[in-house]
């Protein structure tokens, strides 16, 4: 006992830990272990080799079943060192003797319990025993009641009987009365007019006539009965077919004839033929509202109409007949649905017709509410007849209108961007004739700008009605998702923006011969437009549209990147066709003035052409339009420099170290060489390469294609002296002005380089301009 | 020296051999007749003078080796405009060159005879004052009846070297060329009408409807004439945005046309409907100077621009059909074998099969040759001449 106890600490506490980590280990290990425990029979601890402590079976185990002293001491002793012998020797003492103590108490707490439960027990002995007296004593009186109950009832016996009898002969009498004045009653209220009790009557009497009418007496009861009960459904039929009451009326002939017996088939084919031709008049009198006229009544109170007026008839037809000919079975059901279906689509007809009518409109707020209360009268046949297929009938119409909807609205958005564009246009095209400043081209961006963003925005705003929390329809699995993924963010916003990006495009894809309907500065703008567009507005607009609708449906949707990669792709080829429109006209220009010119015979230089006064003119002006719109971008650093200095270059020295072999007898290979080595260490100039977003770059291309052609122009003249010397000072003058513009002037340099040595190479007298002379005539012009 | 004026030597069928004109104020122009050794790679030149002024054009006698004509560009006081027939030995050459008259440059059109012998190897360069250069032997000047510049000069391209058709400012002259071409009879002409300068800037003979059409180019428009009745027949009115540079008619189509122009634009017309570009290309970043139809695989097209590129391009979509017009019996294995190769890359596409930089200058003139159809030689103004072969594997593609 003692080492049991005295273990608990030491024993369990090295025993569980391990467990532990071990419960969790993977079990494909504890499967491959199972096999060899099996075998060995050993538990899991020992064949998985961890030390023998934790295992039940240890007979060194202080608190195991199998503890045994003998071993446990030996291995002590063979284990431990002395001094932990007398460690654990004190140890268990110490324990042992606080085991002995807790015993004691708890001995001398439990004896009073002890005492007291005996003396419980002895008491109810006593009690039972006087309780078995009584019981006996109740038995007897029982059995001595039930004998004379007995009693009793035997002597009654026989005048229950005669009773009994008597209240049936009674009863019979009553019914037979009740048959004979039946006649006479049914006439009665016939008369009367309360057919609900005469089929009343005529409902309980007709089962008993039905079993004696062999019997000539209840016979002639029965023929006078149906008699009566022919008349009687033969009023009711009239009634039912004057049809000028109610519906719940008819309901109730209907419900009488049926308890009369009349074919349930036949009714249920009158009973609807009657409800057709109330529903259809309302029909006729939704159709008249509809009308060929304009001025149709707005169309929530047309929906409200129709709501009431034949939605809630169909809805009183269906209840109606739902209650009266349940008994017919899936057949009738059909047959209303049938019902219900053809004239719920003649209905849905005539509001889709009346909503085409009103997709022109732009309250869109109203369209709303007549479709959601549409919606919602729908919903109670709809619950009423779900084979009918109103209500999906009825949300298939909403969905379609809210789809046509939305390409109203992108179809308003388009017409609107192209009617901003009309304005700009307008706006470029009337400085010119006014002759003043018109408003800045910055400030015409912005209020394309903004006026696009609010179309959008409104147009937002009145989809959103859509989706209301209050409008019925709002929580349908159409509008919850589709609709505002596919529809909204997809066809509309991303359609939209997709439109505007082609709009642009085509501006540019249009080839020449229409390409000078379009201003050069509407292009710039489209261009910076679409930039906006690429690197603000769309993602703006379409986190927008995601918080507005919640998009919440998984469907892919366009990134804003995509959108974003769309846009700037528009707005680098908008400005390239820019770069390309106005290097157009500087070089036809330039092309005009060479090719028109007699080079052979012109006289000395004494002015620059006023050609290219012009085209330093005309490219200062358009410096100075895309400077509105786009930054300046960056230029190769040595331009800091003045003019001066590179004027001094280009005109002296590499003027100079182009001609001089051109004295020389053995020129020829010497301006080729020259001219090709220098090539090898300019870059290829690219003319009609791609610009970037800014007015440098811009403008860099716009030179770079009209000096190109000016090149090519000149080779294809032949000069004379005067005439290289024209180009000379023309070339100068270029250089003088617009080196300035480009992003690197040496781009400049080359080509007039080029354009002067090719002149030189056609002059078949080349005496080049001293530079100094050149200076002063451009420094004249 | 500069050089505008590149032609292969259509008559010649055996020899890959180009001629190139020069073009320089200064020093006497010459032709150069370039040969180019297949097997060893090594390429001959042969020069000869042609000192009557700088060639703009030159073409080669379709029938005659030896007879060229050229447009020229002469100065000077004392001549008229003329157009010459230029003749080496058998071979006939066009040149077109321009000359001045009363220090006006006025181009005019001449036919030549190559000299008799070419010598062996040629000359190394041009340059080489020392190597003798063969005078050009004048066969006949083209005389344009009124005073204007010879643009362009194009032969009957099936005939024996007959017919010759000229470009002068607003005129369109056919010549005849008597006995051994030393005569040229102005057999017919047209001129155009119209508001303005009309110039003319290049024409082409189409090789089909036996021969009896021609386009021409003036400013943005296309014009085709009937040289039976020299009427005009089509006209597309602003084909390209600007001036239209050059024109090819597709070899196995028959109405079929390629144009090229300043808008950096090539566009292939179909001549039975001349509202709509059947298609059209923007690969060049300039002006487009050159276009031409490979002569036996039609979806070969040459393109040479003043962006100093080459651009070679597979127009699969619109080569000749399987079964085309006007085919030989020679041909008809090359087209079913077309046909299948049609067939096996499907879908056709047309791509751009390779862009070749080498020139430093604007590039003028691109041809084939006309004895290797996968070759072809490419001019740029400062001078160099560049022969390149269709990339081996396309080759074998379309072969194959």
């Amino acid at each position: 006992m003692a080492a049991a106890a005295a273990a608990p600490g030491p024993g369990s506490g090295p025993g569980d830990s391990p467990e532990g980590p071990e419960a969790e280990g993977p079990e494909r290990r504890r499967k491959a272990h199972g096999m060899l425990k099996l075998y060995y029979g050993l538990s899991e601890g020992e064949a998985a080799g961890r030390p023998s402590g934790p295992d039940p079976l240890d007979p060194t185990d202080l608190n195991g079943a199998h503890f045994d002293p003998e071993v446990y001491l030996d291995k002590l002793r063979r284990e431990c060192p002395l001094a932990q012998l007398m460690d654990s020797e004190t140890d268990m003492v110490r324990q042992i003797r606080a085991l002995d103590s807790d015993m004691q108490t708890l001995v001398y707490e439990n004896y009073n319990k002890f005492i007291s439960a005996t003396d419980t027990i002895r008491k109810m002995k006593n009690d039972f025993r006087k309780m078995e007296d009584e019981m006996d004593r109740l038995a007897t009186n029982m059995a001595v009641i039930t004998d004379f109950s007995a009693r009793i009832s035997a002597t009654l016996q026989d005048r229950h009987e005669r009773i009994t009898k008597l209240a049936g002969v009674h009863a019979l009498l009553r019914k037979l009365q009740f048959l004979f004045e039946l006649p006479s009653r049914l006439t009665k209220c016939v008369e009367l007019g309360a057919y609900g009790q005469a089929v009343r009557y005529q409902g309980r009497a007709r089962a008993v006539l039905q079993q004696y009418q062999h019997l000539p007496s209840f016979r002639a009861i029965q023929d006078d009965c149906q008699v009566i009960t022919a008349r009687l459904a033969q009023q009711l039929r009239q009634r039912f077919r004057e049809g000028g009451s109610g519906a719940p009326e008819q309901a109730e002939c209907v419900e009488l004839l049926l308890a009369l017996g009349e074919p349930a088939e036949e009714l249920c084919e009158e009973f609807l033929a009657h409800a057709r031709g109330r529903l259809e008049e309302e029909l006729r009198s939704l159709e008249a509202e509809l009308g060929p006229s304009p001025p149709a009544p707005d169309v929530l109170e047309f929906t409200d109409h129709g709501g009431s007026g034949f939605v809630g008839g169909l809805c009183q037809v269906a209840a109606a007949y739902q209650e009266l000919f349940a008994a017919q079975g899936p057949a009738g059901a059909d047959k209303l649905a049938a019902f219900a279906r053809e004239l719920g689509s003649r209905y849905f007809a005539l509001v889709e017709r009346r909503l085409a009518q009103e997709q022109g409109s732009g309250d869109n707020s109203l369209l709303v509410r007549a479709l959601d209360r549409f919606h919602r009268r729908l919903r109670a046949p709809g619950a009423l007849l779900a084979a009918a297929g109103l209500a999906e009938a009825a949300t298939e119409i909403v969905e379609r209108v809210a789809r046509e909807r939305l390409g109203h609205h992108l179809q308003g958005l388009q017409a609107a961007f192209l009617g901003s564009l009309t304005d700009v246009r307008q706006a470029l095209a009337a400085p010119r004739i006014a002759g003043k400043e018109g408003p800045g081209l910055a400030e015409l961006l912005a209020n394309v700008a903004s006026s696009i963003l609010s179309h959008i925005k409104a147009s937002l705003a009145s989809v959103h009605l859509f989706t209301a929390k209050e409008v019925s329809f709002s929580n349908k699995p159409y509008f919850r998702g589709e609709f505002c993924s596919q529809g909204v963010r997809e066809s509309l916003i991303v359609g939209f923006i997709r439109s505007m990006c082609q709009t642009a495009q085509s501006f540019c894809d249009s080839p020449g011969e229409k390409g000078g309907a379009t201003p050069p500065a509407l292009l710039l703008l489209l261009s910076r437009l679409c930039l906006d567009y690429e690197t603000a507005t769309i993602s703006y607009i379409l986190t927008l549209t995601d918080e507005q609708f919640l998009v919440q449906d998984q469907s892919p949707v366009t990134p804003v990147s995509t959108l974003c990669a769309e846009a700037r792709e528009t707005a680098r080829r908008l400005l390239t066709h820019y770069v390309k429109v106005q290097g157009l006209v500087i070089s036809q220009m330039l092309r005009k003035s060479v090719e028109t010119r007699d080079w052979l015979s012109t006289l000395e230089p004494r002015n620059v052409r006023a050609v290219m006064k012009r085209v330093v003119e005309d490219t200062t002006a358009i410096d100075v339009q895309v400077g509105l719109l786009y930054e300046e971008g960056v230029r190769k650093a040595q331009s800091s420099d003045s003019s001066k200095r590179t004027f001094s270059v280009y005109s002296s020295s590499r003027q100079q170290g182009r001609y001089a072999p051109s004295y020389t007898p053995s020129a020829p290979m010497d301006t080729n060489l020259l001219s090709n080595i220098q090539k090898l260490f300019s870059e290829r100039i690219d003319v009609f390469s791609p610009v970037e977003f800014n007015k440098v770059s811009v403008l860099t291309g716009i030179i770079k294609i009209s000096l190109k052609t000016l090149l090519e122009c000149v080779r294809l003249r032949t000069f004379g002296r005067f005439g290289l010397q024209q180009v000379q000072v023309d070339c100068h003058f270029l250089q003088l002005y617009l080196w300035r513009f480009v992003a690197d002037e040496e781009l400049v340099h080359l080509l007039l380089d080029e354009v002067v040595a090719s002149a030189a190479l056609r002059c078949p007298d080349p005496v080049p301009m001293e530079p100094s002379v050149v200076e002063v005539i451009c420094e004249r012009g | 020296l500069q050089a505008r004026a590149l032609t292969p030597q259509t008559a010649e069928t055996d020899a890959i051999r180009f001629l190139v004109g020069t073009q320089s104020l200064k020093y006497d122009n010459q032709i150069h007749v370039i040969d180019f050794d297949d097997e060893n790679n090594i390429i001959n030149k042969n020069v000869l003078l042609h000192q009557v002024g700088e060639i703009w054009h030159i073409s080669a006698s379709p029938s005659d080796k030896g007879v060229l004509a050229t447009c020229y560009n002469k100065r000077g006081l004392e001549t008229d405009a003329t157009c010459a027939l230029h003749a080496i030995d058998r071979e006939l050459i066009l040149t077109l060159a321009v000359s001045s008259a009363d220090s006006k440059v006025v181009t005019c059109a001449a036919v030549w005879r190559m000299p008799l012998e070419l010598e062996p190897g040629g000359q190394d360069s041009p340059e080489d004052a020392a190597s003798p250069a063969h005078a050009l032997e004048l066969l006949c000047h083209l005389e344009p009846a009124a005073r204007g510049s010879t643009a362009c000069v194009a032969w009957e391209p099936a005939g024996d070297g007959k017919r010759v058709i000229s470009l002068a400012d607003n005129h369109i002259l056919l010549w005849d060329l008597q006995e051994s071409s030393s005569q040229a009879m102005l057999a017919s002409s047209a001129s155009l009408e119209g508001k303005g300068q009309l110039k003319f800037t290049t024409g082409r003979w189409s090789p089909h409807h036996n021969c009896s059409q021609v386009a021409t180019a003036n400013d943005t428009a296309i014009r085709g004439w009937d040289t039976r009745t020299m009427s005009q027949i089509y006209c597309i009115e602003s084909a390209h945005g600007q001036l239209v540079r050059d024109l090819d008619f597709n070899p196995n189509k028959q109405y079929y046309l390629a144009s090229c122009g300043d808008d950096c634009k090539v566009k292939f017309w179909d001549t039975r409907n001349v509202a709509e570009p059947v298609k059209t290309l923007e690969e060049h970043s300039h002006w487009v100077w050159n276009v031409r139809y490979n002569h036996s695989h039609d979806q070969l097209v040459l393109t040479g621009s003043s962006d100093s590129r080459v651009i070679l391009s597979n127009m699969v979509s619109i080569s000749s059909e399987p079964f085309g017009h006007l085919v030989d019996d020679d041909d008809l294995s090359d087209q079913e074998e077309r046909r299948l190769e049609e067939k096996s890359q499907e879908p056709p596409q047309d791509s751009v099969i390779a862009t070749y930089e080498e020139h430093e200058d604007s590039v003028y003139a691109v041809d084939w040759s006309s004895a290797d159809p996968w070759l072809f030689a490419s001019l740029s103004y400062d001078g160099r001449l560049v022969i390149n072969r269709v990339p081996r594997a396309l080759k074998y593609h379309i072969l194959l």
